[in-house]
Order: C-alpha cells, then sequence, then structure tokens
C-alpha cells in the first residue's frame, strides 16, 4: 500500500526524523503517537504526497513516487482518504458538497451518487446536517464530515491526524468506532494521536500496532504506552 | 432523492465562490479596453485607405512648370503639349486656365491677386494611363526642347504622405498591441486577486485529488466569459459610435473615419480575441499559483 523507505525530512536546519521505514500492509490498523513536534503530521503528509522526502524512497501503490508528475499525485491522492487536523472544508459549499467534492475533482458520474451520499452522511451521524455549512457545525461533526469525504471515493487508505484533538470523549469514541468500521471492511487505516485512551480503546476492539516517533526514529511501542 | 445540489448544477465553477469587484473590473476593463480596440481599428483602416487613395490619386498625375518670358509662355506652352503628344503613357495633358492657377494660389493669397501682372509659371496638368511615363526621359528631353520647362511628378509630395500614413498604421498597430496587453496584465491581476483569494480552497482542491487542470479551469472559465462579454459590450458600442460618426467630405479626413464593407466583420472578432487573451492570462496565473503546492 505504503512504503517508506529510509526516508529522512528536516524543516530547515532542524531534522524531524532519519532513515524512517515503514509499511502500511492491506488492511492492518495503526496508530502513530509521539509528542508534539516531532513529525506525526509530516510524516502522514509524506504517506499523502503533500510532502516530498529529502532522501529516501515512497512507494505508493506499488510505484516509486519520485516518478509522479502532478496528475499522477492528484489520482494518488483520489485513492488515499485523508482527514486533516484542521478538516479542510471549503466554507461556502454545504457539508453534502464538500463530502462530495472527491466525486466531482475525479470526473466521477455523481448522478447515482445522491442516495450514498446520503447513506454516507448518515453513516457518520449527520443526515440532518447535509445543508448545513462546514462553520456551523461543533468540532466532532466536522471531524466526523471530514471523515465522510475521506471515504467517498472508497479509498483503500485512509490517514487521519489528530482526528479527535479537539472533540469530547463521546464524540472521539464515535468517530474511533467509525474508523474501526471501515478497517472492519478491509481498508488500511493510519490514526495519528497523542491521546493514549484512545489508542488503549482501540486496541481492545481492534488489532492495531502502534508506532511511535522517539528521537527521529520510527519504532514500534510496546507495553509501554 | 436528488443528487447533491453542487452537481445538480454541473457547474465546476460553483466551488470556487464568487470573487466580488474582481468580476465586475474585469468586465468593465475587457469594455474599455475593445471599446479602444475597435477605434484603433478603424484607425488602421482608415490610414490605409486614405494612404492608398492619396498615392494612386498623385502617382497618376504630374505637372509641368513653365517658367518664360510672358511672350514665350504660349509658344513653350504649345512645345511642351506636343512633346507631352508624342510621349508613351501619357494619357491626357491640358494647360491650366488662368482661372484654375487663379483658384490654386487663391488660398494663399486671397481672390483679388492680379494674376496677369505677376510671373507666376504656367502649369500643364498631365494625366498618366496605366502605362505611366518614363519620367527621367521626359525630363531629359524638356530640358534639352523647352529649357523653362519643370516636369514634377509629385514624388517629393507623395513620399511623405505615405510615410506619415504609414507611421500612422503602425501607431494603429503598436496601439492594439498595447491594448491587448494591458488587457492581459488587468485580467491576469483580476485572476491573480482571486486565486489568492481563494487559496485555501484551491489547497483543499489539491488535497482531495483534484488536477491542475480541474482547479485552473474554474478559473479559467470564469474570467475568459467575463472578459469575453465585456468586450462584447465594449466593441458593440464602439461599433454603434462609428457607425454614427460623421461622415463625408464636409468633414474632411475624419469623414472618412470607420469601416467600409467587409471591414465591418474584423471588430467582430476582438470579444473572441479578449476572451483568448484571458484564456492565456488566467491559465498562466492559475498554473503559477498552483505551483505554490504540490
Amino acid at each position: 500500500m505504503i512504503e517508506l523507505s529510509g526516508v529522512s525530512y528536516s524543516y530547515g536546519e532542524r531534522r524531524l526524523f532519519a532513515d524512517v521505514s515503514l509499511h502500511l500492509a492491506p488492511g492492518s490498523f495503526y496508530f502513530l503517537t509521539g509528542p508534539s513536534g516531532t513529525g506525526k503530521t509530516t510524516l502522514l503528509k509524506l504517506c499523502n504526497l503533500e510532502l516530498s522526502p529529502e532522501i529516501g524512497q515512497i512507494r505508493v501503490f506499488g510505484q516509486d513516487t519520485a516518478e509522479f508528475d502532478r496528475n499522477a499525485i492528484a489520482d494518488v491522492r483520489q485513492r488515499i482518504g485523508f482527514v486533516h487536523q484542521d478538516c479542510q472544508f471549503i466554507d461556502h459549499l454545504s457539508i453534502e458538497d464538500n463530502v462530495a467534492l472527491p466525486l466531482r475533482v475525479s470526473a466521477q458520474k455523481p448522478a447515482h451518487e445522491g442516495d450514498d451520499l446520503r447513506q454516507l452522511l448518515a453513516w457518520v451521524g449527520l443526515a440532518h446536517h447535509a445543508a448545513a455549512l462546514p462553520p456551523q457545525l461543533s468540532g466532532g461533526e466536522r471531524q466526523r464530515a471530514a471523515l465522510a469525504r475521506a471515504v467517498v471515493m472508497a479509498p483503500e487508505v485512509i490517514l487521519a491526524d489528530e482526528p479527535t484533538g479537539n472533540i469530547d470523549w463521546e464524540m472521539s469514541t464515535r468517530v474511533l468506532t467509525l474508523l474501526i468500521e471501515l478497517n472492519r471492511t478491509g481498508k488500511t487505516v493510519l490514526v495519528a494521536t497523542h491521546d493514549l485512551h484512545l489508542i488503549r480503546q482501540a486496541k481492545a476492539q481492534v488489532q492495531a500496532r502502534v508506532l511511535r516517533i522517539r528521537d527521529g526514529q520510527l519504532q514500534l511501542a510496546g507495553s509501554d504506552l | 432523492m436528488t443528487p447533491p445540489a453542487l452537481f445538480a448544477s454541473g457547474d465546476a465553477e460553483r466551488i470556487v465562490p464568487p470573487t466580488g469587484t474582481t468580476a465586475y473590473l474585469t468586465t468593465i476593463a475587457a469594455a474599455a479596453m475593445a471599446f479602444l480596440a475597435v477605434f484603433a481599428l478603424a484607425l488602421l483602416f482608415t490610414t490605409a485607405d486614405v494612404a492608398r487613395t492619396w498615392s494612386e490619386d498623385l502617382a497618376q498625375t504630374a505637372t509641368i512648370r513653365i517658367s518664360a518670358p510672358a511672350e514665350q509662355v504660349d509658344a513653350q506652352v504649345a512645345a511642351v503639349l506636343s512633346i507631352l503628344d508624342q510621349t508613351p503613357g501619357i494619357a491626357e495633358a491640358r494647360a491650366l486656365s488662368p482661372e484654375e492657377q487663379q483658384a490654386l494660389i487663391t488660398p494663399w493669397f486671397g481672390p483679388d491677386l492680379p494674376l496677369d501682372t505677376l510671373p507666376i509659371p504656367q502649369l500643364v496638368e498631365v494625366r498618366q494611363d496605366a502605362r505611366g511615363v518614363d519620367a527621367e526621359g521626359l525630363r531629359l528631353r524638356l530640358r534639352a526642347e523647352v529649357p523653362g520647362a519643370i516636369y514634377d511628378d509629385h514624388t517629393r509630395w507623395r513620399e511623405p504622405l505615405i510615410e506619415a500614413a504609414d507611421r500612422i498604421r503602425g501607431f494603429g498597430w503598436v496601439s492594439l498591441a498595447l491594448i491587448g496587453g494591458t488587457m492581459g496584465i488587468i485580467v491576469s491581476l483580476a485572476a491573480s486577486a482571486a486565486l489568492a483569494a481563494n487559496g485555501p480552497v484551491i489547497d483543499v482542491l489539491r488535497l482531495i485529488g483534484a488536477r491542475d487542470g480541474f482547479v485552473a479551469n474554474a478559473f479559467i472559465r470564469r474570467f475568459t466569459l467575463r472578459a469575453m462579454s465585456g468586450a462584447a459590450v465594449g466593441t458593440a458600442v464602439a461599433m454603434i459610435v462609428i457607425l454614427i460618426w460623421p461622415s463625408g467630405d464636409a468633414a474632411g479626413f475624419l469623414g472618412s473615419f470607420g469601416f467600409r464593407g467587409v471591414e465591418w466583420a474584423v471588430p467582430l472578432t476582438i470579444p473572441i480575441l479578449a476572451a483568448a487573451v484571458a484564456y492565456l492570462a488566467t491559465g498562466i496565473a492559475a498554473r503559477r499559483r498552483l505551483r505554490e503546492i504540490r
């Protein structure tokens, strides 16, 4: 699915991580954790090809991304569902339109998608907010809408960056449940979070591996969580 | 169930919000530029037409000036007419009457000048046929047989006129190029402002997998339509103004200002050219903005 080999990345003089290797196997569930500023978001952005590594190779769906042009990057992003920490909505479009945007930009025929979209919004508990604008929703509702948009293209991989970062426990549980349901349908899921309670809660329900960025290295976390 | 409103509209432009005043500025600027472009085109056609008319008229006529003592004038005129009669390429030659000569100098000296008391040269008007005249040969013969006669084929008048007309025409082309360039800059600035204002929208579109062409087209289509509609209005207004422009001999050069016949079709291309300029300018601006993100 997504494979990082010997990847290094720096912001200016500051080396964030070095020689990181990661292989996201199909159907697997990963958590990526670590203190703020250690590079969780950067690692997810590298996977989504928003950033390119200084050193190392990133392979997505079997292809070396170094050879990708801008169209190829766009096409890969249509196969990856990304839930950004700040949701990244277009504020003048309704939630339904925002959720449907990936279909629109991929030029897929949308005519038959109306019912599917409503089902999708119902699945994330936002059927009654379809016509609302993003600023009218709460943080948790926005996160669920972002998750709906991330899966509308039936992607093979879901990347979620702090999807429960700014929402209460009940809402976090709902978002986590949705991610677990997606994983049970065969999706590969990688969730960046610093919320250890969320990770423990998830591990009780799903076979999840936990990766931790520490001292610029990516490690597989054990029972010390 | 009805599909989402975004799809029902079938319009990718809806993804990009309206950009307020830049929309009107682009349309108004395109209208103004098209208005000026129509006038520059009319200037081009008019100067070309006037230069051609002047050049053809002057090229077909010549004047022979005979300066001689009063008692020899008639004999020299007769000699000149005889030579002209034998010269190939002469369609017609005749000596101007005293009244015609008086009329020629009246604009400078007034109508009361006693022409017969002044040493005014006698003029012979020469009209050439399609073959043309060997001017140099005719000059040599006149010099040998009628020393007081000077052949003037208007070259020194004609050349500056043609040069002036060419310059005005060049000015017209430069004006058209400047108008086109200015419109490109204005549209480019408006598009850049719109792109900057919609930076977050563009970022989101790229993040969810939109190709550059999709993002750029939303802006290109909008600005192309604005420029074309504005240019259409400006062109129409300018054509109406030129249509009702005063014409006729009394208006002099300005009386012939405008378009004739099929020339009226040329300004109709201006909205299309404006759309092409807007298409290119917006495309360049959009791709420049898109290159800032991955």
